[in-house]
């Protein structure tokens, strides 16, 4: 399984601006085996829109279609933009379509300049924080956390009936199979560590099993799991670099949510622990991955 | 105060590019409110959080014998005198009236006379007004004792929860089976116990001859409410209100979903003499369809007015005991979370998170009384035939909610139809609801004059 919101299809040539760090060459790309095969990011595309559209028709998941019009408009509008100003040969939508469906499911907030602002910090953000030619952070983590710092959103990870859950489970494991895994290990490395931890914790503490299985029945933990922490582009090449990665970010979100007692423990966890990849990439050199299929539209 | 606040809410409105209604549905006449006294098994929670710091109000329905009474709530510190009081059980209940489901009814205009300019009601009300070894070989800890109003108070700690559990029934407590284990995770936690009883002396020299509710102040990251003790002995669901307190937003859980009741609806005007069947009934049907893993948001709003009001806001004096920090210029946010829940649907202890959500909402349920004049302008026809259509809306829109039969409601209607045309054109209005000025008689006439 790989997973969201990239950059474009090709490497990146160099940014003409503002670009944080840039110390050296782009290293060789891994292409997805079967650059013929279907781009896994349009069965991510479709599983989240669904989820999307039953949210908005039967969740009550407080997101206004407006609003989330609105957010996937700003990605895509914002990708546009850098894919102009960073001069990229090709326009790719659908990587942000990803970042921007996830913000549209995890973003709360009754400000539609600040879901906007969301959408701009999660393609921005990638294209400006680089290290290595390779962007820090995950594009919808990024633009989460900033926005929860400043203040006025919120995120509501409980959201989720019991049908929703199961359903998008099936959808998300399908997707593994669909995909025949590309980078399904750091997905799994990261739900067997949290769940891990989650029925550890709750053993000690002689909590009955359906306490630690209610925890994990979270449609915000799929969507991390499945969409976030396993995007390819952010996450470390070396698959060992990749387990030791998802292993740390599920200690820090087991951290957050169980000795500080607060709420985002994946987003907060991942965010923090992001800058990690690069020293990872750097102790574990691997080739970097390529997302399969050219680009959508040539620019003129 | 009032004027910025509704204007705030228009200009929201505008700019999200949300629907009309959200501004409409402040208009309207109050007349009813179903509070949380119709539940059995019910209790009512007041949570104030400001930062870490936690204001936990406790009441419930104990109606036995008081010598019966006792409570043991898990607290994540431990507990000193000053930090326990006991409250009038009139707070709890003016919190629960404010925030209370509410019926409004409107009346139809005759559709003869042309469309009055649109107005909307102010937003009413104002800003807030203002043994020793023993103890030690089973590994508890008494870490303090206080009696406060007509409670004996232990704050206890504990090692393991078998001792926990001999110690407690060995001090009169009634320990209900399996209670021991759940105990065992709060030890673990490294939370205390907070048990009272009633030490009837006290309770004789006050003259109470209720139950005054709890309150407990603490300092905790752990925004939570220990609700697993409760559902060991418990016949059946039990109902909680949790009132939520906090200057910042709209309060929600973060381990079930959180859903907004149905709101906003029309109904049929023989729901006004049956509200509170109606409320439990509809709250009943909403638990059914989200399986009862809902949490269900009943009211939030901003705590300095209220429209239509169910009852006055509290005053400055109301919200400090309560334990908000009154301050000016920071508006105090009400959030009414009521749940159904047992052990098999909740297994897990409330969590809580404070949004920035600051967006009022109410459980609001609209009466609308037909016009019934005799004019016969094409209005008139056209109007009368709408209306059919709208009544029939009205019966399926309850019988969604409610989960009540259809015919059973049109039956009902059929019934109200026809008293409500026998009462005159203004329906059945409460004796407090305003009503709409009659026309007068040479309007009428003037209307006939013009339709011939």
């Amino acid at each position: 399984m790989a997973a969201t919101a990239t950059t474009t299809g090709t490497p990146l040539p160099a940014a003409p601006r503002a670009s944080v760090h840039l110390v050296a060459p782009s290293p060789p790309v891994e292409r997805s085996r079967g650059a013929a095969r279907l781009d896994p990011r349009l069965y991510q595309i479709a599983a989240l829109a669904g989820l999307l559209v039953y949210g908005l028709l039967w969740l009550d998941l407080d997101v206004r279609p407006v609003r989330a019009g609105v957010v996937l408009a700003v990605v895509l509008l914002t990708q546009y933009a850098c894919t102009r100003a960073w001069r990229l040969p090709a326009f790719d939508p659908r990587s942000v379509l990803i970042s921007g469906l996830s913000l549209c499911l995890l973003l709360r907030t009754n400000s539609t300049l600040l879901a906007a602002a969301g959408a701009v910090l999660a393609v921005a953000g990638k294209f400006l924080i680089r290290v290595r030619g390779k962007h820090v952070f995950n594009p919808t983590n990024f633009a989460l956390v900033v926005l929860l710092l400043f203040g006025g959103v919120w995120v509501s990870p409980g959201q989720w009936g019991n049908a929703a859950f199961f359903g998008f489970l099936l959808a998300c494991l399908g997707g593994l199979v669909v995909n025949r895994a590309a980078r399904s290990d750091v997905t799994l490395a990261f739900l067997l560590a949290y769940g891990g931890l989650v029925f550890a914790r709750s053993a000690w503490l002689g909590e009955p099993l359906a306490i630690p299985i209610h925890r994990l029945e979270n449609g915000a933990l799929l969507i991390f799991a499945f969409f976030m922490i396993s995007d390819p582009r952010t996450t470390p090449d070396r698959r060992l670099g990749r387990v030791l990665f998802a292993v740390l970010v599920a200690l820090g979100a087991a951290y957050v949510q169980f000795r500080l007692f607060r709420t985002n423990g994946l987003l907060w966890s991942l965010f923090a622990l992001s800058p990690l990849v690069p020293l990872i990439d750097r102790l574990l050199p691997a080739a970097r991955h390529q997302w399969p299929g050219p680009a959508v539209r040539r620019l003129a | 105060m009032k004027r910025p606040l509704l204007f705030a809410v228009l200009l929201a409105a505008a700019a999200a590019a949300l629907p009309a209604r959200a501004v409409l549905a402040f208009c309207g006449f109050y007349v009813g409110k179903a509070d949380s006294k119709l539940f059995n098994q019910a209790s009512q929670v007041a949570l104030v959080r400001e930062g870490d710091h936690t204001v936990l109000t406790m009441a419930n329905d104990f109606q036995g014998d008081p010598k019966e009474f006792a409570l043991v709530v898990p607290v994540p510190t431990f507990i000193e005198r000053r930090q326990i009081a006991v409250v009038e059980k009139v707070l709890l209940d003016h919190l629960d009236a404010f925030s209370a489901p509410r019926l409004v009814e409107y009346f139809d205009r005759d559709p003869c006379l042309p469309e009055p300019p649109m107005m909307m009601a102010a937003p009413a009300g104002g800003a807030p007004r203002s043994q020793a070894a023993r103890t030690k070989d089973l590994g508890v800890k008494v870490e303090a004792t206080y009696t406060v109003g007509e409670y004996d108070i232990v704050i206890l700690s504990a090692r393991e929860s078998n001792g926990l559990e001999t110690w407690l029934v060995e001090n009169g407590y009634k320990i209900p089976n399996g209670a021991a284990s759940m105990l065992g995770t709060y030890i673990k936690q490294g939370m205390r116990f907070f048990v009272a009883k009633v030490n009837l002396k006290e309770q004789a020299a006050l003259g109470f001859t209720f139950l005054r509710p709890l309150q407990v102040s603490y300092d905790t990251p752990k925004f939570m409410l220990p609700i697993r003790l409760g559902t060991v002995n418990a016949k059946g669901p039990q109902d909680l209100f949790i009132f939520a307190l906090t200057h910042g937003g709209r309060v929600e859980t973060t381990n079930y979903r959180t859903v907004k009741l149905p709101t906003g609806m029309d109904v049929p005007l023989f729901v006004k003499a049956e509200f509170k069947d109606f409320y439990k009934a509809m709250f009943a049907e909403q638990v059914r369809r989200e399986d009862m893993r809902a949490v269900f948001l009943e009211y939030a709003w901003n705590m300095a007015w209220c429209d239509p009001c169910a009852a006055d806001p509290l005053t400055r004096d109301e919200l400090t005991k309560l334990g908000v920090r009154v301050e000016e210029n920071r508006p105090t946010f009400i959030s009414r979370l009521h749940l159904r829940y047992d052990a098999a649907h909740f297994p897990e202890d409330l969590v809580f998170q404070e949004t920035t959500d600051q967006e009022n909402f109410q459980g609001r349920y609209v009466l609308r009384h037909p016009w019934v004049g005799s004019g016969s302008c094409p209005e008139a026809t056209r109007y009368r035939g709408d209306l059919t259509r709208r009544q029939e809306r009205e019966a399926q829109t309850l019988a969604t909610l409610t989960g009540w039969k259809i015919e059973d409601i049109r039956r009902k209607q059929q019934g109200v139809k026809i008293s409500s045309l026998a009462a005159g054109p203004a329906g059945t209005p409460s004796a407090d609801a305003p009503r709409p000025a009659e026309p007068p008689w040479y309007s009428r006439v003037w209307a006939a004059v013009a339709n011939r």
